[in-house]
């Protein structure tokens, strides 16, 4: 593959080219723009989890001063494709889950909007709700396929003769429990309908990926829907259209000429903006005297919506991670009268390398062999599950490099062996890896607009990433000019389509097609372009991607102290090793694993939405029950990249690092908590309570 | 949020009068939790009645060695005063390990006083509540209740009181000082609170209009040698899963006074009078606080969820109390 040879930009830590804007409130979010005479939007949620609306009442809402219109299934224009049940916004008086959108009110103000939803009377035919997932169940099933498109099952050699006669057997089930996106902007939409054009400001991690289904539950060309987003509070895969964005467009379309705006309450975002799902993940693993690994097995239960299938693909990594002679891997799916599951920052790999990393640490244990020496005991020399040879795979040198840098020599191995004071304390290490994923339908345009300077346009997202400042580097080096000399523009579909911010895609599906038009630019304009000289290419298909397995690996190694009295559980200080090829900018790439480890940190310690079945939803649906970590939660943060030249994945010779640094985590400060106390957690998050004795 | 009038009267006995011909109107102050439970309509009052200006703001010394805060005292201007720090310093202990510092600066001693439960379902207007809504049950006696009561629960209402401040207050024999329509008076903060028994809404024994207008702490030769422990699932900016509230003195080794609270346990700051009736008197060693956590938390009854708390409570009072003795 042709790629950047000459990196000058690339590898620099720059600074966010938006940070002034950030930090002095100017750079406008989706709710921030300015509009002339807005509206504001306050929706009706279903008190039921299952049933049918009898009767909508919004008689006193309407009646109330400044208010514009209540919608319901009763009065809501008909969507032109009602197919993806999620997006038939108010198309039925059918509720399937509990806080479903049942009706809207839309007034001059959001204190009038918010008092009127709360006047619309709805009366319902409740039907008995099914909203526990059990591994005992009887109608658990086999999806067709799981997320990104992977086999629902593998089976590799003869996983049950292996499994029975391995001298060393481990045969566990973990568990993780319902989480919540919670990105610190609430998903927002403002949308307004013009002579049948429609636009949406809209905090979405892809604007073209947020068009396209509007466009088709709306019956319109695309060409006549724009979607506006040049700064976004975060997503963690939660920011692609939900309900939410329906309802606000749906409002619009009612009160054609004044925009309609619709920011979530931190409430509301506990329902219907996706979720990563619960699991319940049986482990078996089947070693010789010698530590390796002769058998893996990997069942996953996880749940879905009656409604719309999403199945998380939580045995997915457990596939490529380790070398055996024999392995197995399934997931089953309870279809429950729930808001549908969706993307949660690393989407299988989190809860999955949960399981498989800490059924690692006690498998290690029962073999005698240190954790970090029993992993590069089992490393592969190929991927297992596509037989190919990895572009890149650095695992084992992360581990060496993070055991070096964490100081796991001095590590004595027996658990509750290190007391300070009333602190247990204990060490523990888990794998990462998250796969090099390359999304199809990015275009990047060049304009040369003299004085040495040019200006680059694609529709990507910077939802807190750095792709500002990384895709500008992107550029500088594939056309041999100077950051500086970049004016990046991003965040709008009027500008060339791209792909999504999600998948830790963005820099290699955007760059690609940065470095693409680069290359023609160069090609068709030399060095000297005239002012107006301009070149738009898309992103090839990637010409070694059915060659090699392209995935990032990584180490991370913590310390857990846990209270003797209390079971109160800190953790001081971890590390982070990361083999994921070239980093593009190491500042932003930091921030961005600090910010994964510190969600990984929340996982293993506090993330946990809480449904009473006898109601249906979340009980814990605000930020003083569901815990995400306080700044004191989190301690010292190390980490480290291993200098990997990948020249198979893109140009960049990057591998994407916005998911790798939950992946693993969790599992390490587990297997932390264990060393500190032995005490084996293995249902997430790891509270006081279960470290009580 | 329902629309509401809002009411800024001259003084207190104006606030309290206007009050009084209200009755669905509520004092504010601070607002930090009044305005979240208007928002998500659990509260919905017709009137607010603004006393945030009329109580005081001044920390006094009084004649006999205590000190009188006024109601209007902001949490973090109360942590922070040398004499609470010196003399009385689980409560700035307390005061500290509560809310946020943007939170603190707002909120008001009278307020944080009167704060409701923070129980899940009394914030879910989709769920019944005996506390909420009397009569439609108490949804977290057979729900999820690992934040709820294990001591002097009812089967109407098992949540618990989430202020820290009154804890400490709770075991350093604080006194409420009360406006009302038929004047002032003055009462024990352990009589401020209820236990839940049949009628959960009401959280104090306060009558509709009466407005708390400080809180005199007395002095004492123990005070000073005081702590507040909380225990919570984050590392701040959590409320107590279980909190101690202690103050001892010790002479030759024996016991001579203490005092002792619990918060998290109870629909009130819990004084575990049984405890220090055990310790009066006893040498103070491990043994005794022992004897004395577990005197106090023999009538715990645990739900579904919080049987954690028996063992945490006796194991937090078992080392606030070895600390305070000068033990670790």
């Amino acid at each position: 593959m042709t790629t950047i040879t000459e990196r000058r930009a690339i590898g620099a830590s720059l600074d966010r080219r938006d940070g002034p804007q950030k930090v002095t409130g100017t750079a406008a979010y989706a709710y921030e723009h300015h509009f002339d005479n807005p509206l504001y939007l306050f929706p009706v949620q279903s008190r039921v989890a299952r049933g049918r609306i009898t009767r909508i009442d919004a008689s006193a809402a309407g009646a109330l001063p400044g208010v514009v219109v209540v919608l319901s299934h009763e009065n809501a224009p008909r969507l032109a494709d009602a197919s993806d049940r999620e997006l038939a916004v108010l198309q039925a008086p059918e509720v399937d889950f509990r806080g479903q959108y049942v009706a809207a009110a839309v007034a001059e103000t959001l204190e009038t909007a918010r008092y009127a939803a709360s006047l619309v009377s709805v009366s319902y035919s409740e039907e008995p709700h099914d909203v526990e997932l059990r591994a005992d169940r009887d109608d658990l099933y086999a999806p067709e396929r799981v997320n990104a498109d992977y086999p629902t099952d593998t089976e590799e050699g003869d996983f049950d003769r292996e499994f029975s006669s391995a001298a060393v057997q481990l045969d566990e089930t973990y568990f993780t429990p319902m989480e919540h996106n919670n990105p610190m902007e609430p998903h927002t939409t403002v949308a307004l309908w013009e002579a049948g054009d429609l636009t949406l400001y809209e905090s979405t991690q892809g604007p073209h990926w947020t068009r396209a289904p509007l466009a088709q539950v709306f019956g319109l060309d695309p060409d006549r829907v724009r979607i506006i987003a040049p700064y976004v509070g975060g997503g963690f895969g939660s920011k692609l259209p939900h309900a939410n964005t329906i309802l606000a467009a749906l409002a619009a379309r009612m009160v054609q000429g004044r925009p309609v705006k619709f920011a979530l309450t931190r409430q509301q975002m506990f329902s219907g903006v996706g979720y990563r799902t619960p699991t319940i993940q049986r482990i078996r693993l089947g070693a010789g005297q010698d530590g390796r690994l002769t058998a893996i097995c990997h069942d996953v239960i996880g749940q879905t919506a009656k409604t719309k299938e999403f199945a998380e693909q939580a045995a997915v990594p457990t596939r490529t991670m380790y070398a055996t002679r024999s392995r197995r891997t399934t997931h089953r799916l309870a279809a429950l009268d729930v808001p549908v599951p969706s993307w949660m920052r690393a989407p299988g790999e989190a809860p999955g390398m949960f399981a498989l990393e800490s059924a690692m640490d006690e498998m290690a244990i029962k073999c005698g062999l240190d954790p970090v020496e029993f992993r590069i005991r089992n490393e592969p020399e190929f991927d297992a599950e596509t037989g190919l040879p990895y572009s890149s795979r650095n695992l084992v040198a992360c581990l060496r490099e993070g055991a070096r840098r964490f100081g796991w020599a001095d590590r004595d191995a027996r658990p509750r062996s290190r007391q300070e004071g009333h602190w247990h304390v204990g060490t523990g290490v888990a794998s990462s890896t998250f796969p090099v994923i390359r999304l199809a339908g990015s275009v990047a345009r060049i304009s040369y607009v003299g004085d040495g300077r040019y200006v680059v346009e694609i529709g990507a997202a910077d939802i807190g990433t750095g792709a500002w400042t990384a895709l500008a580097q992107i550029a500088a080096d594939a056309l041999g000019a100077g950051v500086a000399d970049i004016e990046l523009r991003i965040g709008d579909t009027s500008l060339p389509q791209a792909s999504v911010a999600g998948g830790s895609s963005g820099i290699t599906s955007w760059g690609s097609a940065i470095f693409e038009a680069a290359r023609v630019f160069r090609d068709r304009h030399g060095h000297s372009p005239s002012e107006g000289d301009q070149a738009e290419a898309a992103a090839p298909d990637n010409p070694d991607a059915g060659r090699y397995a392209m995935h990032a690996f990584g180490a991370c190694f913590a310390e857990a102290r846990v209270d003797a009295d209390t079971g109160e559980l800190r953790i001081p200080r971890m590390t982070g090793v990361f083999a994921a090829g070239k980093i593009i900018n190491p500042k932003t790439g930091r921030s961005q694993i600090i910010g994964g480890m510190t969600m990984g940190i929340g996982m293993a310690l506090h993330e946990e939405s809480l449904v009473d079945a006898r109601f249906g939803h979340v009980l814990n649906h605000d930020f003083a029950s569901y815990h995400i970590p306080a700044n004191a939660d989190t301690g010292q943060f190390d980490v480290a990249w291993i200098d990997e030249e990948d020249r198979h994945v893109n140009p960049m010779g990057s591998k994407g690092i916005g998911e790798i640094g939950i992946v693993g985590a969790a599992s390490a400060i587990a297997n932390a908590v264990y060393h500190a106390t032995a005490i084996r957690v293995r249902d997430l998050p790891i509270t006081p309570a279960k470290l009580l004795r | 949020m329902k629309p509401f009038r809002y009411d800024r009267a001259e003084d207190i006995s104006g606030a309290v009068a206007t009050l009084a011909r209200e009755p669905a109107g509520v004092f504010l102050a601070g607002g930090t939790n009044l305005v979240d439970l208007m928002k998500l309509d659990v509260v919905k009052p017709d009137v607010l009645v603004d006393v945030r200006r009329l109580t005081s703001a001044e920390i006094e010394d009084l004649p006999d060695g205590g000190l009188r805060i006024g109601a209007a005292v902001t949490n973090s201007e109360l942590a922070a005063d040398r004499r609470i720090r010196s003399r009385y310093p689980a409560l700035s202990q307390a005061l500290l390990s509560g809310a946020s510092g943007q939170l603190r600066n707002l909120a008001t001693t009278g307020g944080n006083l009167l704060q409701r439960t923070r129980c899940a379902y009394f914030y879910d207007t989709t769920t019944p509540c005996n506390k909420r809504e009397p009569g439609s049950g108490c949804s977290a006696l057979e729900g999820y209740n690992k934040e709820h009561a294990i001591l002097g629960a009812s089967r109407h209402c098992v949540a618990t009181h989430p202020s820290d401040m009154a804890v400490a207050m709770t075991a350093l024999d604080a006194m409420v000082r009360i406006h009302g329509p038929r004047g002032q008076r003055q009462i024990p903060i352990t009589e401020l609170y209820r236990l839940p028994g049949q009628e959960p809404q009401h959280d104090t024994n306060l009558e509709h209009a009466e407005l708390i207008t400080g809180v005199d702490l007395p002095p004492s030769a123990f005070s000073p040698n005081s702590r507040y422990r909380k225990v919570r699932e984050r590392a701040s900016y959590a409320f107590a899963l279980v909190s101690v509230a202690a103050a001892l003195e010790v002479r030759d080794g024996v016991v001579h006074d203490v005092r002792l609270a619990l918060g998290g346990v109870a629909h009130r700051p819990w004084r575990a009078e049984k405890a220090e009736d055990a310790l009066r008197g006893k040498p103070a060693v491990q043994q005794s606080f022992r004897a004395a956590a577990a005197a106090e938390l023999a009538g715990a009854a645990p739900l579904r969820d919080n049987a954690y708390k028996v063992p945490l409570a006796r194991n937090v009072m078992i080392r606030t109390l070895l600390e305070l003795s000068g033990e670790r």
